[in-house]
């Protein structure tokens, strides 16, 4: 019986350290990929990336030159953008958390919200065509890409917003209520300012997810090529990730683009690093100091 | 003030509403145009008995794929395709008038001279007394939509719009994509919720939020540059891009999504239900099984319902690996289309307001509803929690 | 006969110091209650009788704790053997998302057994043992999350016996439970007596009072007073233990 009774033990530890072992092989594997991905993209991007590639605009039908005006349309879509939800998601999201207390409307709104986060990106490129671009008469703008992309991020704000009133204790509300102060004021002098370092950590996300993605601005303002600048808000912008697609699959010569693209590609990387590094450093700094005050 | 806050509130069922009038009202369009091109007739000689044509075996006349009448229910006899640009074969430049204003007559002389013929030309050339038989022009009918096979948006005169292909091209590399992923995306779930240390998770939940930030474009291009090559080189295919790497591709992007949302659903599992079932003497691993795996799998079912939607929906990275061909999927190292990759990929050519715009928009349509039913049962998988038996 | 010796136990949180020096025999087929304060360490004791604090991390224990005459915290002790002989219930009812038989069958098969006969009668030897054959003969197949509260920690219960162990640890086994489902699971507690050595921590001094042979008080991370129930609860050795079992503080 003990004989049996160690055979089986001994069994059982077998199994469970194969299955814990593919396991770690399987978690390594994906860590891998990613570094495989990142790794591939900065060897070879790095070869390009230079004070010129950042700087000039793409010449000799996008084999050389730089990226420059890419980088200032991204910039002018992401600053547009967040202009835009900003204050919309912030005001939606204090309702949420605040306001709707009816319990069936805040389920609807919910699931409503829901389910914009989850319509596909080039949905919302069709839907700024047929609204911003056509019916609106932005025509392809940064004004039109602002808006498609500011919806897209919409419930990121919307739910960061929430879960940052959400997590102030009722205690701050009932304190500020009972010094006589009304519900706005109490949101605005007391709610906000607490909950401010969360927004702003969501909103940094959602500049992050603007700058990376390319559907929804296909058919709304994204050029082919520019040679110069944007002077106003209905001028078409060149932007990074579309400039990626474009020498990456079309254009006159892709094997002479790709140094070019490998340099966009890691640009775009660069940015989104950057704006991660940046919300987990807010995030730390914000997390200690509510602490420690 | 508080009627703004509560404005902004709605603004997402606003937003959405909005989508649907006018996805909606553009997709709808689509069933309201003509199956031959606009401002183009087709006509054949007044003795063929044939009365209608319908539009797939319109085009397959015009490609030979049909070449004798009796295959569209006439008599046995070659059929004689007609173009516009033919009209020089069959006339000679003083017939057709020095500013071309005989044409009409021409062309009406040209339909009655041959019984054999099936012309297509504008229909502004159609004479007052057209010796011929002008087809009548159906519409475009959602059976037709969604039942046909062929997505050949721009060929002439019959343009196709068959939505089958793409839209078994998406269900095709989005399953793929999450059969892949999933082993992989457990393995991390469970590795992050069970076994890792708490300073290893905190290396490792960032490095997977820094692969859900990547941008598709990137990965798209990563699939283009290194995946394509590859499969082409392995499977020694005549090209790479095929529905295989586009599955990796969103397996890759699937991944920060399932294992999130299974690791968040495999640490509800109570500390005292994994405690006892140690108690009983059950090792780590069969406790995960037994116990912890049944106990979650409806967060599990919703990371794997979300993995799917989001490679449903994923427009960029697909369409720059996977070839983009629109035919029925048979296998995965073979060229497909997806719907997004097909929007993107068309809306830029297709003009304003013509049938293949309007059948684009359609396609946004087929794909909202799919995100929004696959959005709404993840909320009715998560509700399910705690109700099941195993 | 002595089961369960502990000696010198000292055990850490981190820098937590939660129990300081226990030295403490149990005998066999007894039932030793644990009494005292919340965070006085008794359930942190008893947890370390199965090793289920194995899994707290930066934990750290000094000392020997023998269970018949093996030290459990030795090179050699299969964690998984010893569990299958040390069984524990806990305080909430918390049965796994199956049907009630593969719920009491679950510690049988994990350990291997594939004899579905056996299983059967394992499966319904535990339910009577437990007192609950009776109420679910007739829906065994039925989900265990159907029982009502006092039926499904009787349901833990008889999960525990199926493994054939001889140590029942129970933490606070009736305080998530009805006063009528209490005193079900305390008789049966007193049936078991015969063939288990039980140890049970409790918030409930009656209870201690009404089930135990002895008992242990622990205050601050140290035992107490550890004796004859009736000695501690009419004429403990002790100020403390007089004062928390008339109810002072705590």
């Amino acid at each position: 019986m003990t004989d049996n009774n160690s055979k089986i033990s001994r069994n059982k530890k077998m199994t469970q350290n194969i299955a814990f072992w593919s396991f770690r092989i399987l978690s390594i594997t994906v860590v891998g990929i990613l570094f495989w991905i990142l790794g591939f993209i900065l060897v070879n991007g790095a070869k390009v990336i230079s004070w010129d590639f950042l700087t000039q605009a793409p010449t000799d039908g996008m084999t050389g030159g730089g990226i420059f005006p890419a980088i200032v349309g991204t910039l002018c879509l992401m600053l547009g953008s967040v202009i835009i939800a900003f204050p919309i998601g912030v005001m939606s999201g204090i309702y949420i958390s605040e306001y709707a207390s009816n319990n069936c409307l805040v389920k609807v709104i919910r699931i409503m919200t829901n389910n914009l986060s989850s319509v596909p990106s080039i949905v919302f490129g069709l839907f700024g065509m047929a609204l911003f671009v056509n019916t609106l008469g932005f025509g392809d703008s940064i004004i039109a890409g602002s808006f498609t992309l500011a919806l897209l991020v919409l419930p990121i704000v919307i739910r960061t917003t929430e879960e940052a009133m959400k997590s102030i204790h009722d205690s701050f509300r009932v304190g500020s209520l009972a010094l006589g102060a009304t519900k706005l004021q109490t949101i605005w002098k007391v709610l906000l300012p607490m909950a401010f370092p969360n927004i702003i950590t969501g909103l940094i996300l959602s500049v992050g997810r603007v700058s990376g993605e390319t559907a929804p601005i296909l058919f709304t303002c994204a050029a082919y090529f520019l040679p110069k600048l944007p002077t106003s808000i209905f001028d078409q912008v060149m932007a990074l990730p579309y400039h990626l697609y474009v020498i990456a699959t079309s254009g006159t010569d892709i094997e002479a683009a790709r140094p070019m693209a490998y340099g966009t590609a890691l640009v775009l990387i660069g940015i989104v690093l950057i704006i991660n590094l940046i919300a987990n450093g807010l995030r730390r700094y914000f997390g200690n100091k509510v602490k420690t005050s | 003030m508080e009627k703004i806050l509560m404005l902004s509130g709605f603004i997402t069922s606003f937003t959405i509403i909005l989508i649907v009038i006018f996805l909606f009202r553009e997709g709808a369009e689509l069933f309201n145009s003509s199956n031959v091109e606009e401002g183009y007739v087709l006509a054949i000689n007044n003795n063929n008995p044939v009365n209608k044509i319908n539009p797939e075996k319109i085009m397959d006349i015009f490609d030979a794929e049909i070449t004798n009448w009796n295959e569209v229910g006439g008599v046995n006899a070659d059929i004689r395709v007609f173009r516009f640009s033919d009209i020089t074969k069959y006339s000679t430049p003083e017939e057709l008038g020095s500013n071309f204003e005989n044409i009409p007559e021409v062309l009406s002389n040209i339909v009655s001279a041959h019984p054999d013929i099936i012309a297509y030309f504008p229909e502004h050339y159609v004479a007052e007394d057209f010796k011929g038989k002008i087809l009548a022009n159906g519409k475009i009918s959602p059976a037709s939509f969604f039942g046909c096979t062929k997505w050949y948006p721009t060929a002439q005169p019959s343009p196709q719009f068959g939505v089958l292909p793409l839209f078994l091209g998406t269900l095709w590399v989005s399953i793929a994509a999450i059969l892949i992923a999933l082993p992989f995306g457990m393995a991390v779930a469970i590795y992050l919720a069970e076994l890792a240390g708490s300073r290893l998770r905190k290396i490792l939940k960032p490095i997977i939020e820094l692969l859900a930030g990547i941008p598709s474009v990137v990965y798209g291009f990563f699939g283009l540059v290194v995946i394509v090559p590859l499969i082409q080189k392995v499977f020694g295919l005549p090209v790479g891009g095929t529905a295989l790497a586009g599955a990796i591709i969103l397996a890759i992007m699937a991944l920060p999504t399932i294992i999130t949302v299974a690791e968040d659903a495999i640490r509800t599992t109570p500390r005292a239900m994994k405690e006892s079932s140690l108690a009983l003497g059950a090792t780590h691993w069969q406790t995960i099984r037994k116990v912890i795996l049944p106990y979650s799998v409806s967060g599990i079912m919703a990371a794997v319902v979300l993995g799917i939607g989001r490679a449903i929906g994923e427009t960029m990275a697909v369409l720059m690996v996977t070839g983009n061909a629109a035919v029925m999927p048979k296998s995965l190292v073979e060229p497909i289309r997806t719907i997004p990759a097909t929007i993107a990929a068309e809306l830029g050519e297709a003009p304003s307001g013509g049938a293949h715009y309007q059948a684009l928009f359609m396609l946004g349509c087929i794909l909202f509803l799919l995100t929004l039913i696959i959005s709404i049962s993840v909320e009715f998988i998560a509700k399910q929690k705690h109700k099941q038996t195993i | 006969m002595i089961n369960i010796s502990a000696k010198n136990v000292d055990f850490y949180y981190g820098d937590f110091h939660a129990l300081k020096n226990i030295n403490l025999d149990i005998e066999k087929n007894s039932v030793t209650a644990f009494i005292g304060p919340s965070g006085c360490g008794k359930s942190t004791f008893l947890r370390l009788l199965n090793r289920m604090n194995d899994l707290i991390d930066g934990s750290k224990l000094m000392g020997d704790i023998v269970i018949d005459g093996e030290n459990i915290y030795g090179r050699q002790t299969e964690v998984v053997e010893l569990r299958k002989k040390v069984g524990m219930v806990f305080q909430k009812p918390n049965p796994f998302p199956k049907s009630i038989f593969e719920n009491v069958a679950y510690g049988l098969r994990v350990n291997g057994i594939r004899d579905s006969k056996f299983i059967e009668q394992r499966v319904e030897e535990s339910l009577k043992g437990a007192a609950l054959w009776d109420e679910v003969k007739d829906k065994l197949k039925k989900s265990a999350f159907e029982l009502s509260g006092g039926q499904q920690q009787r349901l833990c219960i008889a999960r525990t016996m199926a493994v054939s162990q001889q140590i029942i640890l129970m933490d606070e086994p009736a305080s998530a439970l009805d006063p009528i489902s209490t005193s079900k699971v305390e008789d049966l507690i007193y049936e078991l007596k015969r063939d288990y050595t039980i140890v049970i921590v409790t918030h409930n001094m009656q209870q201690a009072a009404r089930v135990s042979d002895k008992t242990a008080f622990f205050y601050l991370g140290e035992l107490v007073e550890y004796d004859n129930t009736d000695k501690i609860f009419t004429a403990p050795s002790k100020e403390a233990t007089q004062n928390y079992v008339t109810g002072r503080f705590g």
